[in-house]
């Protein structure tokens, strides 16, 4: 753990509540439907379905990846996690305690859990300094400003960034990896728990991305923190996750470990997913690409499967039934009827009698 | 701690070096926005005379050579150079200079004011317009909506008009011309800053409204309100020249120039340079105060 001087009396990492075995964050049927407005009273037409129904647990020091095509509700999610948004209903429930409504306080909430946006130039204030940039958040949970301010320093020490030379800088004097550099001090400023990173190297040159990436499992081992790590990169993912969240249309697609899930989907949305990396073997370089056409309009989802208009194992079944998230193995859930046992589709498993 | 780590580590150490290799000084935003208008020759002209107007119309009581309101019949109309008047006498025999640098107290003060005002309320609105969304937004923008279906020139003569004529009303109808146009600017401003992601992410550190209005939107929004807002300066100057000469605005004998440029008018056959006179000192006080705004706009601009 690094040390802190000073602020740790003031601004330490709050204790574990419910022990290891309790996940860190636990999300229970969670829902947004943004309305949509038309005309001058703003009458409803309609609702997008940005995330339907979705529920999993990120477990105490792990690193928890969400992939998902864009559009298919990934930031939704973070944002709702982060409470920036209202959920439409579902809850978020941290260390064993809701969040509002008598468990914790959103503010008390709000310095367990941090957040890494994909745009490092938009997520830094053009007239602070990088130091003033960093020492906010602890100003706002009552730090004093030059604890705070030694604070900034540390972290930007932590994220490898010398505080004398990039301290006092402005966010349009420094590079893309440094920006995102400072993001990441600017979100541990808390000493969070869990640290949401949307897209944290989306927007970086694959070998500055390298670095930041390393930087991340570094600071993780040092701060004790717990990632939830959303990308479209599978590669990424794959690189810095423990376990994998598929995400299709709103909903959950497939949730297991990396291995598991990347050695053998479950679920063909995430096997087309993985098909759909470029292969440096010429062998199996494919002419067919393994998904058509874009995903359907989350106004109007397909009934059922969500998956099923672009599914290559599409059956009439699909139509008529949603598929929950079933067992596809040790600690291995798929939402696909070719899963769950007796579901009608040709491929599933029989019931054992 | 596991092998990746050490290298990480070194190469943070080896980060840090150059770092320290490379340190530069890091002046303040301010310092840099002046070292942009400075290097910016055209600005520092329009800058240069405008502050050269500034501290002859302040000092108007020593610079002037004669009294603005001394009248004398024998040197009606006079061209520039007559009988120790530098640029002349006025339709009554008044100095022109005189009259000029005291009428440009009068004009600088009824081009700025309504700025000012509406600068403070209309910043206020917008912001809060900007900053709240939803039916706040709704109220304020559709109400300025209201003042924007008639033409500025017409309503500032309409609310002048129906208000009476005189130097206060004046004041009070161009600012409300003004204020809708700060509104709708200082609005479109904040609504941007208020979804970029450090809004978002000050509000997920806990901070309250009025830290992230204080800290995050107020520093972003003001500069780009405050550069609109001077380039209303020299529209402000030319609607109460406009307003003084239907008569609306300043009465005889005060000086001003949109009231010289009204009397003198008749004389435009007989002295065009005399009748001129009031008109060129319009002009440049507006465009300098045009020329200085679009400096100061790109030396506001960081990225550039």
């Amino acid at each position: 753990m690094i040390v802190l001087t000073q602020t740790t009396e003031i601004l330490r990492q709050l204790p574990d509540v419910g022990g290891p075995a309790q996940p860190l964050l636990t999300i229970r049927g969670l829902t947004k439907h943004f309305p949509l407005r038309s005309g001058l009273l703003g009458r409803s037409t309609g609702v997008v379905q940005a995330v339907d129904d979705i529920s999993f647990d990120v477990r105490k020091g792990e690193t928890l990846g969400l992939v998902g095509e864009s559009g298919c509700g990934k930031s939704t999610t973070s944002r709702l996690i982060m409470a920036l948004l209202e959920p439409t209903s579902g809850e978020v429930i941290f260390d064993g305690q809701a969040v509002g409504y008598g468990g914790l306080t959103l503010k008390e909430y709000r310095r367990q859990v941090q957040m890494v946006f994909q745009d490092s130039y938009s997520s830094l204030n053009p007239r602070l300094t990088v130091r003033d940039s960093i020492a906010f958040a602890p100003g706002v949970h009552g730090v004093a400003r030059r604890s705070a301010v030694t604070r900034a320093d540390e972290l930007l020490e932590a994220v490898g960034l010398d505080p004398a030379q990039f301290g006092p800088r402005y966010p349009h004097e420094l590079s893309g990896g440094q920006r995102q550099r400072i993001n990441i001090a600017r979100a541990l400023a808390l000493q969070p728990r869990l640290l949401i990173l949307d897209e944290p190297v989306s927007a970086l040159d694959k070998s500055v991305e390298a670095q930041v990436l390393n930087l991340l499992l570094d600071l993780k081992d040092q701060f004790g923190l717990t990632y939830l790590f959303i990308s479209h990169d599978l590669n990424v993912v794959q690189y810095v996750s423990d376990r994998v969240l598929v995400m299709y249309l709103g909903r959950v697609a497939e949730i297991g470990p990396v291995d598991t899930i990347y050695n053998g989907a479950a679920h063909p949305y995430t096997a087309a997913l993985l098909d759909s990396r470029p292969s440096m073997d010429p062998d199996r370089r494919r002419l067919e690409p393994p998904l058509q056409g874009d995903p359907p309009n989350p106004v109007n989802p397909p009934s059922g499967c969500r998956f099923r208009t672009r599914c290559l194992h599409a059956e009439a079944v699909c139509a008529d039934k949603a598929p929950p998230l079933a067992p596809a193995g040790p600690e291995h859930l798929a939402a696909c009827l070719m899963v769950l046992p007796g579901s009608g589709h040709s491929q599933a498993p029989k019931l054992a009698a | 701690m596991s092998g990746r780590t050490e290298t990480l580590s070194a190469a943070q150490a080896e980060l840090l070096i150059q770092a320290k290799g490379a340190k530069t000084r890091h002046p303040g935003y301010w310092t840099g926005v002046l070292r942009r208008l400075s290097r910016d020759k055209m600005t520092m002209v329009c800058l240069s005379i405008l502050l050269l107007m500034l501290l002859a119309i302040v000092f108007a009581s020593v610079v002037s050579p004669f009294d603005p309101y001394q009248t004398s019949m024998i040197r009606r109309l006079k061209p520039p150079g007559f009988a120790g008047h530098p640029l002349g006498t006025d339709e009554l025999g008044r100095d022109m200079l005189s009259r000029l640098l005291y009428g440009g107290r009068l004009s600088w003060f009824l081009g700025i004011t309504p700025v000012v005002i509406s600068l403070v309320i209309g910043g206020v609105l917008g912001v809060i317009a900007g900053f709240l969304g939803g039916w706040v937004n709704m109220a304020i923008m559709r109400t300025t909506d209201v003042f924007y279906a008639f033409p500025s020139v017409l309503l500032a003569v309409a609310i002048s008009g129906a208000l009476g004529a005189g130097i206060s009303n004046a004041i009070l109808s161009m600012s409300l011309v003004f204020i809708p146009q700060i509104i709708r600017v200082a609005e479109t401003v904040t609504t941007g800053v208020r979804n970029l992601d450090y809004v978002e992410s000050a509000r997920a550190s806990g901070a309250s409204s009025m830290t992230i209005v204080r800290v995050h939107v107020l520093p972003n929004v003001l500069g780009p309100i405050f550069v609109y807002a001077t380039s209303l300066i020299s529209v402000s100057m030319i609607l109460a020249a406009g307003l003084s000469f239907l008569g609306l605005g300043t009465k005889p004998p005060q000086a001003e120039w949109g009231l010289m440029l009204n009397t003198l008018r008749t004389a435009i056959y007989s002295q065009p340079l005399l009748a001129m006179l009031p008109g060129v000192c319009i002009f440049m006080t507006s465009i300098c105060f045009n020329i200085a705004s679009d400096g100061l706009r790109s030396a506001m601009d960081v990225r550039s």
